[in-house]
């Protein structure tokens, strides 16, 4: 049993969402009803900031300062864009929640819009949660028969409608001005700010864009206040619960949530059921594959942004992937950085070139072909991708950089032996 | 696999179309639907999907040669993508992907020659807690071992009409 409040996932359901009646039973859409009768949008902004809501998609940027770059006087129609791509390896925490609870979510998304007076709602999906994006439609519909979405939102003065996107399928959509170009029909390539998307967004209009989980987020910080939101979390720093997701080498994978702070030990031992086969826990990466191996030496760690970040890593998604101590670090980098090159949407020159380049140093040492001269040159090569156009590149060698760092032996041990030596 | 779009079909887009103020918004909608009717994004595929959103086939070409699921190239009935991210990868020590290949005889990328299967690697699917997985037309299967596999790969092959 999970000993922490729930509070996205509290009436999850083993196969069915929370309905709209079951919803506004549990107190749903009452913090909507507050919002649009009892405070500004700034004061909206101001809750978010007292609450020191960070997204959860990735990055970590406070959501009310988010909100309050829109300007007061800024152009109509604003948007407000929901990231639900999700492409992050090893994260799927999006799709468990909205399998559970779709109404949060809208409602989290009217009263962000409410923040910042935006016009219409895009829910940006990956193909591959078809049936989320059913659910969502659906049940936006029967929101907006009630008059939680769409004109005059519960007799308000508010309007704001929404609709589901399908992506086409790329990890670069969710990239915010990717997905922006991608909403728009361009190529989804990313564009380098300023203009930020608050200023100038979709079709050149303030828009404001953020991750499910962040926007789930919001209806409790109306209801609850900054404060319970803040002591939600088990470090000081800290505020708020996460939905982690754990996958690999531990007895029960799955979605939790849990307060952030948590220590890295307890997620898996308390509620993974531990190592698989209680196999040693080697090595995990927090936040998805853009993120760095943590190693044993940080079993303990507290799992919140700003511990990763003081520990030279990232929270990123809090999607924790762990390696036992039969996992071939190499191998996995090798894998991690396929992706990568896969994915690099070839806009740039350092990420097209550069993820190939590394992908085949790293084959070689995984196959037996590798020189110890190839260590330096992965370093230079990680080290120019930073220069990339977007974030996407220094994401992508996070793993191979920590590999340099923490495995270095290991590497070598390939070099040595001329093969791998976990085979 | 009519080389027409179905008047239906195209009417429901055009209403689509002309409800908003953005209709390059709807480029992959319409793109996956004419490629539904084509069975892929064929050259005639591209030309009606461009005259009903007022895009011109080069701008709908930069689109669908970037996506994962929108197929410049004819595909099986039955498009299968094999998720190989790290999760897929570390937990499918059978090696799905080969024993696919082997089973169907042929390569990641080709198309069976009776026409129903296309074998598609894939990143990450966000179904890790179900590694590993796989999608069969957008739908997902897993865990999968090589038993359970085989039992789909002929359920889909059993579907078939004589």
């Amino acid at each position: 049993m999970n000993r922490y409040p729930q509070i996205l996932l509290n009436n999850r359901k083993p196969d069915r969402i929370t309905t709209l009646e079951e919803y506004r039973h549990n107190g749903g859409y009452a913090a909507l009803q507050t919002a649009l009768s009892e405070l500004t949008p700034k004061q909206v902004q101001k809750e978010m900031i007292d609450a020191d809501l960070l997204g959860r998609g990735g990055a970590g940027f406070s959501a009310g300062r988010k909100m309050e770059t829109v300007a007061e006087d800024a152009p109509h129609p604003r948007y407000v864009v929901c990231n639900a791509d999700e492409m992050e390896p090893g994260t799927f925490k999006d799709r468990v929640f909205l399998h559970a609870e779709p109404h949060m979510l809208i409602e989290g998304m009217v009263i962000a819009a409410y923040s910042i007076q935006a016009d219409h709602g895009i829910i940006f999906i990956r193909p591959e949660y078809e049936s989320a994006a059913k659910i969502l439609e659906r049940e936006i519909g029967l929101a907006q028969a009630a008059g939680l979405v769409g004109r005059h939102i519960l007799g308000s003065n508010f309007s704001f409608d929404m609709v589901v996107h399908r992506s086409g399928g790329r990890y670069i959509c969710g990239e915010v001005t990717a997905q922006l170009n991608a909403l728009m029909g361009k190529r989804p390539n990313p564009k380098q700010p300023p203009p930020y998307a608050t200023d100038k967004g979709l079709w050149g209009k303030p828009t404001l864009c953020h991750n499910v989980e962040t926007l789930a987020c919001i209806p409790h910080v109306v209801a609850h206040g900054a404060q319970w939101f803040r002591d939600l979390a088990l470090t000081p720093e800290a505020t708020g619960t996460k939905l982690f997701c754990i996958s690999g080498k531990v007895e029960r994978p799955g979605c939790y949530e849990l307060p952030l702070g948590i220590k890295l030990s307890e997620i898996i031992e308390d509620y993974c059921g531990g190592m698989k086969n209680g196999a040693p826990f080697k090595a995990c990466l927090p936040g998805g594959a853009s993120t760095g191996f943590l190693t044993a030496a940080h079993y303990h760690i507290p799992m919140d942004f700003g511990s990763l970040k003081k520990a030279g890593n990232r929270l990123g998604t809090a999607a924790v992937m762990v390696f036992d101590d039969q996992a071939c670090m190499v191998a996995a980098t090798l894998n991690l950085t396929e992706f990568f090159a896969r994915e690099s949407c070839g806009w740039c020159t350092p990420c097209r070139e550069g993820f190939p380049y590394l992908r085949d140093l790293l084959w070689r040492i995984e196959n037996g072909q590798g020189e110890a001269a190839f260590i330096p040159m992965m370093r230079t090569m990680c080290a120019h991708l930073w220069k990339a156009y977007c974030a996407f590149a220094p994401g992508g060698v996070a793993s191979i950089e920590s590999l340099l760092q923490h495995f270095e032996d290991e590497v070598m041990a390939h070099i040595e032996g001329k093969k791998c030596p976990f085979e | 696999m009519s080389a027409m779009l179905p008047e239906e079909v195209k009417n429901k887009l055009k209403a689509q179309i002309e409800a908003i103020d953005h209709p390059r918004e709807l480029a992959i909608d319409v793109l996956t639907i004419v490629q539904e009717h084509h069975g892929y994004c064929s050259e005639k595929a591209l030309d009606q999907a461009s005259e009903l959103l007022g895009m011109t086939p080069l701008e709908l070409d930069e689109l669908a040669t970037f996506y994962t699921f929108i197929y410049r190239e004819p595909v099986g009935k039955y498009v299968i993508h094999v998720c190989d991210s790290l999760i897929c990868w570390m937990e499918g020590k059978e090696n799905l992907m080969a024993h696919l290949c082997r089973k169907l005889d042929i390569q990641m990328g080709e198309t069976t020659a009776d026409g129903l299967f296309t074998l598609l690697p894939v990143c990450c699917i966000g179904y890790c807690d179900r590694a590993p997985a796989i999608l069969v037309n957008r739908k997902v299967h897993g865990p999968l071992d090589i038993e359970s596999l085989d039992a789909l790969i002929d359920t889909l092959r059993g579907d078939q009409p004589e």
